[in-house]
């Protein structure tokens, strides 16, 4: 490729995750599940990296290390110019700011008594940035942004369908300009239609502020139309890391091959299934 | 049993309501639905389409504060509307069975896989206690289960989400009805997994010869799957048609645009996907919901 060099805006190096399953009766570890086992990647500011990986594959927990929110057992992150599994303090509550997570399910990640105006300014509050009108008038914009109504503010997460919740997650995760984040299966739970008006949403972010999106996911129709580059994962280990074309047009492992040719297509002609 | 070339399950009109604290909401609003014997009909729709509420009313699984109505519903000649709860009990299991989106809810979790996939046997079948649990080792090895002897006796969250599925299959499947009602059942797996389920699922099925109302929101399982596919948007059908055909020219304005909202997975992508810059249909708010989605 002839890019031109640049810092990339996140580089994992040889991250290992262990979860202790079961300790034997002096406490040490008797049975260890190697979450993710040595993985590296880089990945350059204002693009899209997809994770891709069946359940057990490892991806959510490099997700949640890369965000943060866990911490490697070996290997280091360096994310946005911060060393992360060794952040804390001020550098912690920066990083906070700069790197937001976008989850599954909105419905358990919005806190059902809090108005959806409230929730999307909590940010804004903990991290002390603008004054009060200043954070309602950013909070009525990024309503607007994602595609909702001012007067949304006022009301609960209950009261808005799946799709418009996943919304009201992404106004409250870019409430702070964040650079990076991390979109852990963000829109696997909504119906096509919607799913297409918020991908949309994510594109036009990044194309107009340099936003990088890891975006774990299962979806390979979504990924191949959604990422610049692809890593596919499975048992904790990274099999492959590329280009997104590249990744589908010419997959260099078995896995990968298997993981595309599983998907259903949406063409009765290419049917694979044996009817008997 | 009525005449094999008489239609299997007939339903005209139907609908079905809930009462809520804020009003009644038509979740199933007219309607009409024929599965001849041995057909694969997929009912396609997105969240709050009333897809699940039509395959929980033709199984009579609604209960207050919702309820059911409907001109004709007909399975095998028999009005379900009119049986007692002692003959749906009959009916379910041997006649129809269901097969749910999420198996670690719809089964047991205090009792191992081999005593319910043994229990249906038992009651219907009027087997023994080992016999049952014989044939239930028998039908576990048949939907691909491996070490069936030793699996029987596993509780359901020993067993991963695709082992589940097989276990929710085996007892659908252990009487051979004649109809079953799948809703989402391969929503839940990864694409590997749902792939085998799926294909269990169809060669069980041309074994037994049953006629499968299968539900989904996914046009790549329809693709894979179905003779005829029926399209809900707010409680009613807007399409219905042989599959090839729909897929290659929908009627609908609105089957058009959900299948072009399909991301394909075959199609090289440039950087903002057409497929999300088309318009997408809007989704209609205030009607139709569905609770099992």
């Amino acid at each position: 490729m002839n890019e031109p060099v640049r810092e990339p805006i996140l580089a994992v190096q040889g991250v290992c995750k262990d979860y202790v399953v079961r300790r034997n009766l002096w406490g040490r570890p008797s049975q260890v599940l190697h979450a993710v086992r040595n993985v590296s990647l880089a990945m350059r500011a204002g693009t899209t990296l997809a994770l891709v990986g069946e359940s057990g594959s490892g991806k959510t927990t490099l997700g949640r290390c890369i965000a943060g929110l866990a911490r490697p057992t070996a290997g280091s992150i360096r994310l946005a110019g911060a060393d992360v599994p060794r952040l804390s303090g001020a550098a912690l509550m920066r990083f906070r700011r700069t790197v937001q997570t976008i989850f599954q399910d909105p419905y358990s990640s919005l806190n059902p008594r809090r108005t959806v105006g409230d929730a999307i300014m909590d940010g804004m509050v903990i991290h002390r940035l603008y004054d009060a009108a200043e954070r309602r008038d950013r909070m009525i914009a990024l309503l607007q942004r994602v595609g909702l109504q001012p007067d949304h503010a006022r009301r609960y997460p209950h009261q808005f369908s799946g799709g418009q919740r996943q919304r009201i997650a992404i106004a409250r995760a870019l409430a702070l300009s964040p650079h990076f984040i991390v979109a852990d299966e963000a829109v696997s739970a909504l119906d096509v239609s919607i799913k297409g008006q918020v991908l949309e949403l994510l594109a036009q972010l990044q194309a107009e502020e340099g936003l990088s999106y890891l975006f774990i996911s299962h979806d390979l129709g979504v990924v191949r139309h959604f990422a610049d580059r692809v890593a596919i994962m499975a048992g904790g280990e990274l099999l492959e890391e590329g280009p997104c074309e590249q990744i589908f047009q010419a997959p260099q492992h078995d896995y990968t091959r298997a993981l595309i040719a599983a998907v259903p297509r949406p063409d009765p002609a290419r049917r694979r299934l044996r009817r008997g | 049993m009525t005449h094999p070339l008489s239609p299997l399950l007939v339903v005209r009109n139907l609908v079905t309501t809930f009462d809520t604290p804020r009003g009644r909401v038509k979740a199933v609003d007219g309607v009409d639905l024929t599965l001849g014997h041995g057909e694969v009909v997929c009912l396609v729709g997105e969240s709050g389409s009333g897809k699940s509420a039509t395959g929980f009313s033709i199984m009579r699984l609604i209960d207050p504060p919702g309820s059911v109505r409907a001109d004709v519903l007909q399975f095998d000649g028999k009005n379900l509307l009119a049986a007692s709860e002692a003959e749906l009990d009959r009916l379910r299991g041997r006649e129809m069975a269901m097969i749910f989106q999420e198996p670690m809810t719809a089964l047991n979790p205090g009792r191992t896989a081999g005593n319910q996939i043994a229990e249906i046997l038992r009651l219907h079948e009027g087997l023994g206690k080992r016999a049952a649990w014989a044939r239930a080792v028998e039908l576990m090895d048949r939907v691909g289960i491996r070490e069936p002897q030793r699996r029987a006796h596993a509780y359901p969250h020993e067993l991963s989400g695709g082992m589940r599925q097989r276990v929710m299959i085996a007892i659908a499947c252990a009487l051979s009805p004649r109809l079953i009602i799948a809703d989402e059942p391969t929503t839940a797996l990864d694409v590997t997994v749902q792939a085998q389920v799926l294909q269990l699922l169809f060669d069980i099925q041309a074994e037994t010869g049953s006629a499968v109302l299968f539900i989904t929101h996914d046009f790549g399982v329809v693709a894979e799957i179905a003779d005829r596919v029926v399209v809900m948007r707010a409680g009613k059908i807007v399409e219905e048609g042989d599959v090839r055909r729909v897929f290659a020219e929908p009627r609908e304005p609105y089957t058009r645009a959900l299948l072009d909202a399909v991301p394909d997975v075959d199609a090289p992508a440039g950087r903002s996907p057409a497929w999300a810059a088309r318009a997408a249909p809007q989704p209609l708010s205030g009607s139709g919901a569905s609770s099992h989605e």
